[in-house]
């Protein structure tokens, strides 16, 4: 088997170890709940044949081994269960985790691939001017601004946002709230606060992870060797640096990207933008634990699977395993 | 490598603490000064915050939402509360709480990683991939997830941000004291029959200091923002405690009139964290000897 098959293979086998521990920890959440924990969601005027029966429907009188394989069993299909919102309700009434969960995610998944449509090739370009330009004027500007939009909290530049370009200079709409009907074009317009918030805070972590990886890059031996023999600029770039590069931007927009994962859940509250964010925040508010186990399972998958693609990227790019020798 | 520039900076001869420090901080850069100033003011204001308040922490001291006077300089919140007392003695919460959690998450990973490092084998092994396990899920879902089961309050708010923030802590000293624990007088400690504890904090400590404090600063302001963030949902600090991150999403409703009054709290948890990452940015440049990449 050639080693960059076998390498990675190893590392899609190590991501699938990973999801099924995740799914155990996220699975094991429910077993740590207080003993009191039926009678917080009923409600104080829970009667003892309802705590039963809602016992019964979350399933706590079965061993744990069983519910686990019940549970992912379902997970795999799409079925997360039932919703506590609904528990104690008569049958048939339940509301299921997926009827939630679904359309929020189309939602939070148009918002993150609008935000990574424009992030990505913007933080690229910026980040390998200022690896070009290196020490500029222009280079310790963009440092300085990237360093403290890096460092401020989502909400602060969400807000600012929105006091000058939604409320002061009515511009934009200031609230994102979106329903399936809503035309695509007016989708994006109500979209435009939240994803510029989004953006401003990707661009400043990829555009400065760009520049270190990028100077990293050309400071290299070889690289200093191509120039040296004469190369043209545009040969000594595509020929020998940027081979070695694909690993390095890839893995800072894989990063980013699970980044921009944790990121959503602010911004979606600020912009009352209706997504997974939000839905997992008010989940955890109300402790409807199936709904927050279903989020937070969602939001772990997404997060591994681009850090296993940037891994799988980086190995299946990387000349010293393509030729071996 | 860090070790040798951590014991260069140490070995000199000790010409009055004071004294090196002063020379020091007259060769640091602005953008330093300027952080270490705005730091030694928030830690002042948090300090004296019943001394400066005009009024009290939950103190209802007029209508809802008034606007700048000079009875009240910055208005009042969704409560009549004046909003000056509450961002000062806010200093004193927010930033308490994060430096206890912070705290305690290097207090937790340093050790576990200077013992996996000393002890090795499968201690070593387990925590790693525990660790590994813990990090593969986005630390604030996952307090979103360990909040939910165990409810909100501060007691709950600290101890899982600091388990969860001390995988990054236990990744750095392992690593780091992974150089240290391989050194002679480490050894000699041993066989001496010196106990690991004593060990850990009395040889090895000493060594993998440098490191942790910059890291320290950059944890700190990790825990600091996501405490925040969770309070900004409503999931952290709890009302009536005054706390930034909660009165951002107490005032909000102002933003929509065109008030900049919810973004003093943001803006003082900006600030903040800016003026740390500042003096953080400046001594890792001192301590890791880069000059500049050129």
């Amino acid at each position: 088997m050639p080693p960059v098959l076998r390498t990675v293979l190893q590392r899609l086998g190590l991501g699938l170890v990973t999801l099924w521990v995740v799914s155990i920890i996220i699975f094991a959440t429910i077993e740590m709940l207080p003993g009191d924990f039926a009678k917080a969601i009923l409600g104080q005027s829970a009667t003892p044949e309802t705590v039963a029966a809602f016992q019964r429907q979350v399933g706590l009188d079965r061993p744990p081994v069983e519910r686990y394989a019940v549970w992912l069993l379902g997970v795999l299909q799409g079925d997360f269960g039932n919703s506590f919102s609904s528990a104690g309700s008569l049958a048939g009434h339940e509301r299921t985790v997926s009827s939630l969960v679904t359309p929020r995610l189309k939602n939070t998944l148009f918002l993150a691939g609008m935000v990574a449509a424009i992030a990505v090739p913007l933080s690229l370009a910026l980040g390998l001017l200022a690896a070009l330009y290196r020490n500029s004027i222009y280079d310790r500007i963009v440092n300085l601004t990237t360093l403290t939009s890096i460092s401020v909290p989502e909400f602060f530049v969400a807000y600012i946002l929105m006091l000058f370009l939604a409320v002061r200079l009515p511009w934009f709409y200031s609230l994102a709230n979106v329903d399936a009907d809503t035309p695509f074009l007016e989708r994006v317009a109500r979209c435009a606060l939240p994803a510029m918030t989004l953006v401003l805070v990707i661009v400043a972590h990829m555009m400065r992870m760009t520049r270190a990886a990028v100077i990293n890059l050309l400071a290299s031996p070889y690289v200093e060797m191509a120039r040296l023999k004469g190369l043209p600029p545009w040969r000594v770039i595509l020929r020998h640096a940027l081979p070695n590069a694909w690993a390095p931007i890839v893995t800072v927009i894989a990063l980013n990207l699970a980044y921009l994962i944790v990121g959503v859940v602010v911004v979606e509250v600020v912009f009352v933008y209706p997504g997974i964010g939000q839905l997992m925040v008010d989940s955890v508010a109300s402790r409807d634990i199936p709904v927050v186990q279903a989020c937070a399972l969602i939001f772990a998958v997404a997060y591994i699977l681009l850090n296993l693609i940037a891994d799988v990227v980086s190995i299946a790019t990387n000349p010293r395993l393509l030729h071996p020798r | 490598m860090t070790l040798q520039t951590a014991d260069a900076q140490i070995a000199p001869p000790r010409a009055g603490l004071a004294k090196r420090a002063l020379r020091e901080l007259r060769r640091a850069p602005p953008s330093a000064l300027l952080g270490l100033a705005i730091l030694l003011a928030y830690v002042f204001v948090a300090i004296f915050a019943p001394l400066i308040a005009p009024y009290g922490e939950s103190e209802i001291v007029g209508s809802q939402y008034e606007v700048w006077s000079e009875k009240h300089l910055f208005g009042t919140d969704q409560l009549g509360r004046d909003m000056l007392s509450r961002l000062i003695y806010g200093a004193q919460n927010t930033i308490g709480i994060a430096i206890a959690t912070t705290l305690l998450s290097f207090f937790i990973g340093g050790s576990l990683g200077m013992l996996a490092s000393l002890v090795g084998g499968w201690i070593d092994q387990l925590a790693g991939r525990l660790v590994d396990v813990l990090m593969a899920i986005p630390q604030l879902v996952f307090a979103l997830v360990l909040l939910s089961i165990f409810g909100t309050s501060i007691f709950n708010l600290i101890l899982i941000i600091a388990v969860l923030d001390s995988t990054r802590v236990f990744r750095l000293s392992r690593a780091v004291s992974m150089n240290v624990v391989v050194m002679d007088f480490v050894e000699a400690a041993r066989l001496q029959g010196e106990r690991i504890p004593w060990i850990m904090a009395r040889e090895i400590l000493p060594n993998i200091l440098p490191p942790l404090v910059a890291e320290f600063g950059l944890r700190f302001c990790f825990v600091f923002l996501t405490i925040s963030a969770l309070s900004f949902l409503g999931l952290g600090i709890q009302p009536p405690t005054a706390d930034w991150g909660s009165m951002v999403r107490e005032n909000a409703t102002l933003i929509s009139y065109g008030d900049v009054t919810p973004l003093l709290p943001a803006g003082a948890i900006a600030l903040l964290t800016v003026a740390v990452n500042f003096v953080v940015d400046w001594f890792l440049h001192k301590t890791s000897g880069l000059k500049d990449e050129r």
